[in-house]
């Protein structure tokens, strides 16, 4: 483990951190985001009021459309000056959630990406192949800290040219992957291909998520790569990836809890659900000095088992998320949703509301199909006409999601309507 | 002559010619020529049809997506370099784009009849009108 004293913390004891550092974080926030205080006193609730642990449930939610109705810097705690990076999340209605960084958040995040990485059995002299994105993106720099911190050898390969990977894999040795687990299935099937055998290098590790994925896709990584493929979770709004992670008795993504407060909730009356029964996954930050949120609402439908784990910790074990309470898709690791689709399509002169949305995976690539129904509008005896409707809608897409889509016409009333409404996603995608 | 020519969006699935024939026969519309374009998800059929209202009433009804407009159409002599003399090369010197053209089903003996589409109808008219006289 890399910090046993919290991570084997006994849970009243825990509980008296947790309740020390949840008081000192609603404080800052109160006192330090005009926003927090608002909406506290429109909730009649000071601070001073936070006495146990379950009076969390008295703050009021936070959403993620409260990140975008004061972006960039609206819910950030202290000036720009003592912010030492910004992130920034995919694939948002134009506007990205932007997550600063104090010199002690990348700090605490680099110390939860290491017990993220030896919680997989990741340790110092492990060559670590960083494939998450760097960038904007939490994945590529979050892990990289972490692995750094760690004093494990990092590799900043950063995603894609597939076979510059293998190469960098076969060459220096790499134990450990980080990477989108439909990216892991990329690399073991080009590798078959080439006829690379993945299992006869040195990978034993791969520390996989950033987009759903089943036990299904685990069993055929491990199988093809020859290694232990380990789940974690996180969110650009909290932190990053470095929320949850698998130990190696893979029986659900351990909680920083030190550092995250987690609650189920009922997803439509917002009232607080035991553990066990599954819910809408609620976290508050205990430790966040740039970034303060409380209660945020992931929309992520979870379990949580509070049980001690073989591994020794003590902190609870989420499930794989289950499903999402609003419609929100996640299409290689950018998150979509159908309104910002729509909104795309009808700035495109002459195309019609009527569409649908069809993602897919094919070669564990996920593919989105947007089909638009023609109407008599823009219908042309050319197909170059119709082609170039395609193409900008195509275009629209992309300069908005950051995503290519397929784009098929189809004929009016050929999309199947329920109840007059049009099904707008069809996810065929086993997850 | 400028003749009529209703253009139909069918979608690329097994069947959907039946559905857009159908009412086209049920209401006796005897098609003179046809032509169809298609890439990979849809075809256009381009339809020159005995009466072309009637055509466009049966179609909506049976909820197709078309739309009408006006090509010309003209007689070419029934040999080798008819169509290449009478109707593509005065085109070409006329410097008039075809943006397509395709053939009647029947014709009187010893002619051809096409119809075409120009980026420019009328020049494209005159052009052949002068080759006439």
């Amino acid at each position: 483990m890399w910090q046993p004293q919290y991570e084997m913390m006994p849970r009243p004891e825990l509980a008296r951190l947790q309740l020390e550092r949840l008081r000192h974080q609603v404080k800052h926030a109160y006192s330090k985001v005009p926003f927090y205080r608002a909406k506290f006193q429109e909730a009649g609730i000071t601070p001073d009021d936070i006495k146990s642990l379950e009076d969390v449930v008295r703050l009021p939610f936070t959403s993620k459309s409260d990140f975008r109705d004061n972006y960039p810097f609206g819910l950030m705690a202290g000036p720009l000056s003592e912010v030492v990076r910004v992130h920034a999340s995919s694939g948002t209605t134009g506007k990205p959630i932007i997550a600063p960084y104090s010199a002690g958040d990348i700090d605490t995040w680099a110390n939860l990406i290491a017990r993220n990485l030896v919680s997989a059995g990741v340790h110092k002299g492990d060559v670590i192949q960083n494939v998450y994105s760097y960038g904007l993106f939490t994945g590529g720099l979050g892990y990289h800290y972490g692995a750094e911190k760690l004093g494990a050898t990092v590799i900043p390969a950063s995603v894609g040219n597939t076979k510059r990977q293998l190469m960098l894999i076969q060459d220096l040795g790499t134990t450990v992957l980080t990477s989108t687990p439909s990216y892991a299935l990329v690399l073991a099937e080009t590798a078959q291909e080439m006829g690379i055998d993945l299992i006869a290098s040195q990978l034993r590790v791969a520390i996989l998520g950033a987009e759903p994925w089943t036990e299904k896709m685990r069993l055929e990584i491990e199988a093809k790569v020859g290694i232990s493929a380990i789940d974690n979770y996180g969110l650009t709004e909290l932190i990053g990836p470095g929320v949850s992670c698998e130990c190696q008795y893979k029986q659900g993504m351990h909680i920083w809890e030190d550092h995250f407060l987690p609650e189920i909730v009922d997803p439509a009356s917002g009232q607080p659900l035991p553990y066990g029964k599954q819910g809408e996954l609620v976290l508050t930050t205990l430790t966040k000095e740039a970034l303060p949120v409380i209660r945020f609402r992931t929309h992520d439908l979870v379990t949580l088992h509070p049980e001690k784990c073989a591994c020794g910790r003590t902190f609870v074990r989420m499930s794989k998320v289950c499903g999402r309470t609003d419609d929100m898709l996640i299409i290689r690791g950018v998150n979509v949703f159908p309104t910002q689709i729509e909104s795309a399509l009808l700035s495109v002169e002459g195309v019609a509301p009527h569409y649908q949305i069809i993602v897919d995976r094919e070669h564990h690539l996920d593919r989105i199909e947007i089909q638009v129904e023609v109407s008599e509008a823009v219908f042309s005896d050319e197909v170059r006409g119709l082609e170039e409707m395609e193409d900008r809608v195509r275009a629209e897409i992309n300069s908005v999601l950051g995503i290519s889509a397929r784009i098929k016409l189809v004929e009016p009333r050929s999309i199947a309507r329920t109840e007059g409404k049009a099904r707008h996603v069809i996810d065929r995608r086993e997850l | 002559m400028r003749i009529k020519q209703v253009s139909v969006f069918v979608g690329n699935e097994t069947g959907r010619l039946v559905d857009m024939l159908t009412p086209l026969a049920r209401s006796k519309i005897d098609i003179l020529a046809l032509s169809v374009a298609d890439s990979a998800d849809f075809g256009i059929v381009r339809l020159v049809v005995s009466d072309p209202e009637k055509a466009v009433r049966a179609l909506h009804e049976a909820g197709f997506t078309l739309r009408v407009n006006e090509l010309l159409s003209y007689q070419v002599p029934d040999v080798p370099g008819g169509l290449l003399r009478t109707v593509v090369e005065p085109l070409a010197r006329a410097g008039i784009n075809l943006e397509y053209f395709y053939a009647f089903i029947q014709s009187e003996a010893g002619k051809a009849t096409v119809v075409l589409k120009a980026s420019d109808l009328d020049g494209a008219e005159a052009a052949l009108k002068r080759l006439q006289h």
